[in-house]
């Protein structure tokens, strides 16, 4: 116990190395902090040491601890390594999974203080998050999420050693491609991961049972002879529109195998899990980092780590809410750790010593008084957008001094059209939180209609709004993929939203064969 | 709260992506890697290369907006001056941060830069190319065999039993026979000790004493294990290919040829070192040099130490075949050498090594390449045209059936091209 001796009593630790009776001290320490005085509730943790490396690895694997393998989680590796080795860019201090024991990842490069620093940040700000924000409540299952993976690497192994490495990758490619539009954006209910394993096996084994070959020997009913149903009762029949194109293919494609239907299904609840993290970076972000900060800060009040220490907490968590001013050359966009940070300490500030412009514009917030409360409601309640068009103040577009500009490509100039002013304040509001609502970042595409009796052609919309269209290179090869699965011509219509005027039309033949690139 | 300690997990989970990467991309990184080679020292083979490709073969396409075009909004922080309706004149390229926001998720990028490992590189630069008749001709003769399993016999000694075979055959042959099975006589024994203690039924007993004898009788008249039953592992011999080379390196090192000319061998000799070692299991090198007499030396010498002198030729090919028929017997060892020279030789030398070479040297070769070096400055007066003693002399000695490869390198940029050249797969040789 020499230990002891040379630090003061209250200290948790000394020095900048780590061993894990110190880890274990520290997070003792801050579960104390976080659980009593701050009132968060988290799922257990987790917390595993792991090298630079594997940190990488984690990084080009989506941050998941284990993936189906795929190239362009090669791809992603190969220049992440290359950025880290050249000193372009570092790493990541942790990496948090939502699921359920809480995984946290932390370096073994990092100091005691950077790991006391990523216990309170992942292990208590974001756990706290991923379990009480509705939307994880709602969409993602942190239960089940470690199995599915498990599951889906098989599955997917499988399939390569079934049908080949090719085959398999041309369908993963086209639904990497659909990404985006994998997803279910009004869910019918939570989907349970572990359900859906189940339901798979189910599937293939009714389909074995029931197999019987004498079907293929039925008579095809000759063309023309069916009644061509009307328009609208075809696309009722279909669920047309759909905006969840990965969806619509894995159910509707005439053409696909079982498991390249799988695959689809794999990479869509993938793309569904992540949906609630791309809604909420800001207060994901912004949660973690005023907790980590209000910790940190205890720790230091209370005498639990040194002056050093604190010093080199502030060190960094400076540099991580830093915010660039728009003629910087650093900046690129509005840092969601910043932004999210700067909100929450504005929501305590506003609950507990409110001015007369804060009960004018948040009478219900203002003076409420205890200010972690009014986070924590604020973090189970919104995401990003409603979230900032809720709780962005006056104060805080002042001190961030928030401008907006229209740029018109039309014009020659781009126009200043809101500052921080009385006159401004709501529509920079309005106009902030629009940069975070992802039903308006992403292109609203949709599938249409297709007439399956006749020549299946598959047709899709893209709903312009400010006349911006799709960039064409990259919207013709995701066709191109689209049209691998469908197997048939697919055509893509890009009409504005308020004149339904045709402004481009996209279209890709039908593949030779099923998935012949 | 668990801590686990992952870091002693097996690392490169990547590989396998790697892989898969690098498979898709091939075709863009084989063409990285000639181009890179062409620019590259030998000895910046030791690291990776960085090699960039277009993105469009591993381009990950989704639908995102176009950066250019309609009416965007921005929100940015930081306002200086800006009073509501100012104008501000378009940064080019719409740079100034907020095109970043406007490029939307898309990756932006035409060019895809990363770094291949040393072993990658080598492989994909060395992909295409095969030694010259890589095989002894004469290995049916060589002198060293080896066993190799070669499925099962009937026969053989015991150390070669094959338990799991032979103990198959014996379950299929007992189950074929209907061997009666231990539980069942146990079971037999018990009813009739049964019986026999009930006392009753005198018949019942006596014929479960007769069932019970029939049983037993039959399985000791069918042996648990039957000489039928047993198999032997087979081996044979097979002649052991010749996975052994050595490579002789020979260089003038007389007063003519320059510093840059002996760099320009040395890297030439590396590289077939580098080739070599990836196809067999040991590879011997020896250096031979020469002024007007020839002597074996070891690496340092052979590159850095100077000597005067005229220059003979044929002394270092009969270093070589002395050395061949003292260490090396030609029928055990893949023989390659690699000569290197400025081209000078004394005239009334020429006659001895065109026939040394031809009678002595290139029937024991399986490769013997000749590498005329020139001052990178010289434009080369052989590149005009007008020939080197020794270039026309073993240009007499060439003709298709014999392994002689000759070539003339004037900068290190030709080097790869050169060796590329030498070993490219359809045809060896000039």
């Amino acid at each position: 116990m020499t230990a002891v001796i040379t630090r003061p009593e209250a200290l948790l630790y000394d020095g900048v190395e780590w061993d894990y009776d110190k880890i274990k001290r520290v997070y003792d320490a801050v579960e104390h902090i976080a659980l009593k005085e701050m009132g968060l509730d988290v799922y257990p943790n987790q917390i595993e040491v792991i090298t630079a490396e594997q940190m990488l690895d984690a990084y080009s694997s989506i941050g998941m601890p284990l993936m189906y393998k795929h190239w362009s989680f090669g791809k992603h590796f190969a220049r992440d390594e290359m950025m880290y080795r050249k000193g372009y860019r570092g790493l990541a201090y942790e990496i948090v999974i939502n699921s359920s024991p809480c995984i946290s990842y932390i370096m073994e490069e990092n100091t005691m203080t950077m790991q006391t620093l990523v216990i309170a940040h992942a292990a208590f700000g974001h756990n706290h998050f991923f379990k009480n924000n509705q939307l994880f409540q709602q969409w993602t299952d942190a239960e089940g999420i470690l199995d599915y993976l498990e599951f889906a690497k098989t599955y997917i192994s499988h399939c390569e050693e079934r049908y080949g490495h090719a085959a398999v990758e041309r369908v993963l490619d086209a639904a990497h491609a659909l990404m985006s539009q994998g997803v279910h954006k009004y869910p019918k209910k939570r989907s349970d991961l572990r359900t859906e394993q189940r339901r798979e096996r189910e599937r293939q084994e009714y389909q074995d049972q029931t197999f019987n070959d004498l079907w293929r020997t039925v008579p095809k009913p000759a063309a023309g002879q069916r009644p061509s149903k009307s328009v609208s009762e075809r696309k009722k029949l279909l669920g047309l529109p759909e905006e969840n194109i990965l969806y619509f293919l894995e159910k509707k494609a005439p053409r696909l195998e079982h498991w390249q239907r799988e695959l689809l299904r794999i990479v869509r609840h993938i793309s569904q899990y992540f949906y609630p993290q791309k809604q909420t970076k800001v207060m994901n972000e912004g949660c973690a980092t005023y907790v980590h900060y209000q910790i940190m800060s205890r720790l230091h009040e209370t005498g639990q780590i040194s002056e050093g220490a604190f010093l080199e907490f502030l060190h960094s968590h400076t540099s991580v809410v830093f915010q660039p001013e728009f003629d910087d050359k650093r900046f690129s966009g509005l840092n969601p750790y910043a932004l999210g940070f700067a909100m929450m300490q504005d929501i305590a500030r506003i609950a507990e010593t409110p001015t007369d412009e804060d009960r004018q514009w948040f009478p219900d917030l203002a003076g409420r008084g205890d200010g972690m409360a009014a986070v924590r409601e604020a973090w189970a309640n919104f995401r990003d957008e409603s979230f900032v068009l809720q709780y962005l103040s006056p104060h805080l577009m002042r001190k961030l001094k928030l401008f907006s500009v229209r740029d018109d490509a039309e014009d020659p100039y781009l126009l200043v059209d809101h500052i921080h002013n009385e006159r401004g304040y709501r529509d920079i509001r309005k106009k902030l939180a629009r940069q975070y609502d992802l039903g308006y970042l992403e292109p609203d595409i949709q599938i249409v209609d297709v007439d399956l009796a006749g020549d299946r052609k598959l047709i899709l919309q893209h709903r312009v709004t400010n006349g911006v269209l799709l960039d064409e290179g990259d919207a013709k090869a995701v066709l191109r993929h689209i049209a691998n699965l469908w197997g048939y011509e697919v055509q893509l219509i890009e009409v504005s939203a308020i004149s339904e005027a045709i402004l481009k039309e996209h279209a890709v033949t039908a593949p030779s064969g099923i998935g012949v690139v | 709260m668990n801590i686990i300690d992952r870091r002693l997990n097996p690392q490169g989970k990547s590989l396998a992506n790697r892989q898969r990467f690098l498979r898709r991309a091939k075709e863009q990184v084989v063409k990285a890697v000639r181009d890179a080679s062409g620019k590259r020292g030998i000895q910046d083979i030791e690291n990776g290369e960085k090699v960039t490709i277009a993105a469009g073969g591993v381009r990950e396409p989704s639908f995102h907006r176009a950066s250019q075009g309609g009416v965007r909004d921005y929100v940015v922080p930081g306002n200086k001056e800006y009073v509501e309706g100012d104008t501000i004149q378009r940064p080019d390229g719409g740079g100034g941060g907020r095109g970043s926001e406007g490029s939307a998720d898309g990756e932006g990028e035409d060019e895809f830069r990363f770094v291949l490992s040393r072993d990658e590189f080598l492989d994909i630069f060395l992909e295409d190319l095969e030694l010259p008749d890589l095989v002894k001709q004469k290995v049916k003769q060589s002198e060293s065999h080896t066993l190799t399993r070669a499925g099962y016999s009937v026969s053989g000694s015991p150390a070669n039993l094959n338990l799991v075979r032979t103990m198959r055959n014996s379950l299929s042959r007992r189950i074929a026979l209907k061997r009666p099975k231990r539980d069942e006589i146990r079971e037999m024994e018990e009813l009739l000790r049964e019986a026999e203690e009930s006392g009753e039924d005198a018949e019942q007993i006596q014929a479960l004493r007769e069932q019970l004898e029939r049983i037993v009788l039959r399985s000791k008249r069918i042996p648990f294990i039957d000489p039928i039953d047993v198999r032997y592992n087979r081996f044979e011999t097979v002649p052991k290919p010749i996975a052994q080379a050595v490579m002789f390196c020979l260089m003038d090192v007389s007063g003519s040829m320059t510093e840059h000319m002996k760099d320009l061998a040395k890297r030439f000799f590396m590289l077939l070192y580098l080739f070599l070692k990836r196809r067999y299991r040991s590879v011997d090198i020896v250096f031979i040099r020469h002024t007007h007499e020839a002597k074996e030396v070891d690496e340092e010498t052979f590159f850095y130490s100077t000597e005067t002198g005229g220059t003979v030729v044929s002394t270092a090919l009969e270093e070589m075949q002395k050395v061949v028929q003292e260490r090396y017997p030609h029928n055990e060892w893949n023989i390659y050498a690699a000569q290197a020279s400025d081209g000078d030789n004394m005239s009334s030398d020429n006659a001895k090594s065109a026939a040394l070479l031809r009678d002595a040297i290139l029937p024991m070769c399986q490769y013997f390449a000749y590498i005329e070096v020139a001052a990178e400055h010289n434009m080369g007066l052989s590149a005009l045209g007008r020939e080197t003693e020794l270039w026309r002399t073993y240009k007499q000695v060439q003709s298709p059936e014999r392994p002689l490869a000759m070539r003339r390198v004037r900068s290190r940029r030709e080097i790869f091209p050169v060796f590329r050249e030498l070993f490219a797969r359809e045809k060896a040789g000039a």
